[in-house]
């Protein structure tokens, strides 16, 4: 439980966070960038002015040589910067300075997970908590495998975050449910990071579902690229998550051998405009 | 797990696991595909007809059982244990791995798949399944590596002959395990239709047990045959590690045969002590990969490693879960041999007995060598002999500087 006055972190960082949104009555932007990407200083510089852009959560990717979840773009983000030396415990770092400035802004780990069983789990835990993460997702660790992760997250007080899918059908969903904190991210289509179209209407209706069988708020991403179609998953659910637009946009500053301050200009003018596009949406529900 | 268990071949538990290894390290999108595919594993496993089914292509498509071959002149030559050969090289499509597509193709078909992926490394498995998959008119995609469809090149062409798909993977390493990525990224976008035939004993449960059951026809093969030959059983047993599939299948039978003792032979590679190597049991450490935890060639950060191998089909970082777990209980011995000495070892198989051998099983061959003239003459060493080397020709001649 969170009082006033205390410091928040993890689950209390999210719950707050997504409580502050309601009140303002609107949905939330999480954006995504990888750690590290393309160097360590320019993504701290770029992580550092997402919250003033407009990202009300951010996810760090951790870079892993093989990301089989991901599509070409965060495929090159994870290249990008492993070429550029990063590594699970500079991107702790990167958290850490980031959090030194920003109590505020919510910070999920987002990873695969040999990199964190090679760190070993409850050393991961206590430094990322440490660092001020609030919470993770592991991309291959399903609930199948709870006592791995995702059960020592929790218990470290930090947000275990669960992808639920348009494969994940009633039968299976409360057990995708079970081990899920901090809020639920709906992946809007089966498939991986940054290709394909996602129907809406199909998108309002799977959340439709989700918010029957749990009160956590529901993030939804996979395919959002603009503003226009941010604004349209604000309308659904409670936050929209954006990844491969900011990273390819990253990406391409990076390769026209920009100065990171113009890596950082190209990529707060992105997310200024998605966060302009969810702060025109109706609330969701209403 | 330090205790010796009653039996070596009850695994896995109903979650996949082999001691420690194994599991289902998937994304949710694919969770209930694998939970699908495992009940349907179990029913089909438990209906005769389906049994009934893969007799019948094992005898008349397959050509199965391989025969049990004694190397006469090999022994003769090392001068110590007699050497037999088990000789899935002469299957249908040249290697083991056919073994397994057609138990595969045959549960895809049960379930009513109408498309099928695969990933492959030296093209043996991308032959052996874009041969199912035309058997039986299915759309078929493979996955290689790059760097592979440049060093597999008759391979490739193969299988576009059968009619597949051969998508090049260009991302990563460009070798095996960027092609099962690949495939993984594929099935995942195309859950509805799509059936993905796994060429190992690894990957998220229920592969590694599936594709073992599938391949373990040839140690029962191998025990009658010896029977017949011997009057008695193997005393060692021998074969090369990739992801092990022709491994598990030779060695399963024999598990709970104390006396016979087992070894799995990893590519060293340049050698160990290079680092440039294929070796994950020797020289990887515990991790998770492709859905199961296993041993894998790793950095400190937990990046992967690539492997390097003159065989295309033993590049691989990582292996079988059941055969991590055969290492940590010492049930089987984990053993390596180099780019040179499977060559050696290649060109010493097609003077002495005429046959060629793929590069894979030269790395078994390249072992034999070694303990074949250690041993007593009474002493029966079984080699899995698990592909032909039509398709190596080119790189060997390669590396021994022939110009074709």
């Amino acid at each position: 439980m969170v009082t006033g006055g205390e410091a928040l972190f993890g689950e209390g960082r999210i719950a707050a966070r997504f409580a502050a949104l309601k009140a303002q009555k609107r949905s939330g932007l999480i954006t995504f960038l990888t750690a590290g990407d393309p160097n360590l200083e320019t993504s701290l510089e770029v992580l550092k002015a997402l919250p003033a852009a407009g990202a009300d959560l951010i996810e760090v990717g951790m870079p892993f040589t093989d990301p089989m979840a991901d599509g070409p773009a965060i495929q090159r983000a994870n290249l990008r910067a492993l070429k550029s030396g990063a590594k699970v415990r500079k991107t702790l770092e990167l958290v850490k300075a980031f959090r030194a400035r920003d109590q505020a802004t919510p910070i999920v780990l987002m990873g695969y997970y040999n990199p964190i069983h090679r760190y070993g789990v409850p050393a991961f835990l206590r430094d990322a908590k440490a660092a001020g993460a609030d919470g993770l997702i592991a991309v291959d660790v399903p609930p199948e495998e709870d006592e791995e992760l995702a059960l020592p997250t929790r218990g470290m007080g930090l947000s275990f975050i669960r992808l639920a899918t348009p494969t994940t059908d009633e039968k299976r969903l409360p057990k995708v449910l079970q081990n899920t904190s901090g809020f639920l991210y709906y992946i809007s289509l089966a498939g991986i990071t940054g290709v394909g179209t996602y129907n809406p209407s199909a998108v309002a209706a799977a959340v439709k579902r989700l918010r029957a069988n749990t009160t956590l708020p529901i993030a939804v991403g996979f395919g959002i690229r603009t503003a226009a179609q941010a604004q349209v998953i604000a309308g659904i659910a409670d936050a929209a998550v954006v990844g491969s637009a900011l990273v390819d946009c990253i990406g391409e500053a990076a390769a026209g051998a920009k100065k990171p301050a113009e890596i950082v200009a190209s990529a707060t003018a992105l997310v200024r405009e998605l966060a302009g596009g969810v702060r025109r949406a109706s609330q969701p529900g209403a | 797990m330090k205790q010796i268990p009653n039996t070596f071949k009850a695994g896995p538990d109903e979650r996949g696991h082999f001691g420690i290894y194994g599991g289902r390290f998937v994304a949710e999108t694919l969770m209930p595909l694998i939970l699908e595919l495992e009940q349907a594993y179990r029913e089909a496993k438990a209906d005769p007809k389906f049994q009934a089914e893969i007799d019948y292509y094992n005898t008349y498509y397959i050509g199965r059982p391989s025969p049990l071959y004694f190397a006469e002149r090999l022994t003769r030559h090392l001068g110590g244990a007699k050497v037999y050969f088990k000789r899935d090289e002469l299957n249908h499509t040249g290697a083991h791995k056919i073994n397994n597509c057609i138990g595969q193709i045959l549960l895809a078909n049960r379930m009513g798949r109408k498309r099928i992926i695969a990933e492959t490394g030296a093209g043996q498995h991308g032959v052996a399944t874009a041969t199912v998959a035309a058997l039986f008119g299915l759309p078929c995609t493979i996955y290689m590596g790059a760097t592979d469809i440049e060093r597999q090149q008759p391979n490739v062409f193969r299988m576009k002959l059968l009619g597949a798909e051969v998508k090049p993977v260009t991302s990563g390493s460009q070798t095996l395990k960027d092609a099962m990525n690949e495939a993984l990224r594929d099935w995942v976008t195309n859950v509805a239709d799509t059936f993905y035939i796994i060429g190992t004993v690894a990957g998220p449960h229920p592969y590694p047990a599936m594709v073992r059951d599938f391949q373990s026809i040839i140690g029962k093969e191998a025990r009658q045959q010896m029977m017949k030959a011997e009057g008695r059983g193997p005393d060692s047993l021998v074969a090369c590690i990739g992801g092990g599939s022709n491994a598990m299948g030779l060695f399963h039978e024999f598990l709970d045969d104390a006396n016979v003792k087992i070894y799995g032979v990893e590519a060293a590679g340049h050698g160990i002590e290079t680092g440039q190597h294929a070796a994950s049991l020797t020289a990887g450490i515990p991790g998770v990969l492709h859905g199961n935890r296993t041993y894998l060639l790793q950095d400190d950060d937990g990046q992967i490693i690539e492997a390097h191998s003159i065989s295309a089909g033993l590049d691989y970082p990582g292996v079988g879960p059941e055969h991590a777990w055969l290492r940590d209980t010492k049930r089987v011995t984990y053993t390596s041999i180099t780019d040179k000495e499977a060559l050696d070892a290649f060109q010493m198989c097609a003077k002495l007995e005429g046959i060629i051998p793929a590069l894979e099983p030269s790395h078994a061959l390249g072992w034999v060598k070694k303990l074949a003239p250690t041993l007593p003459k009474d002493h029966i060493v079984l080699m899995n002999l698990c592909g032909r080397g039509d398709k190596d020709i080119f790189n060997v001649a390669k590396a021994l500087g022939t110009k074709l």
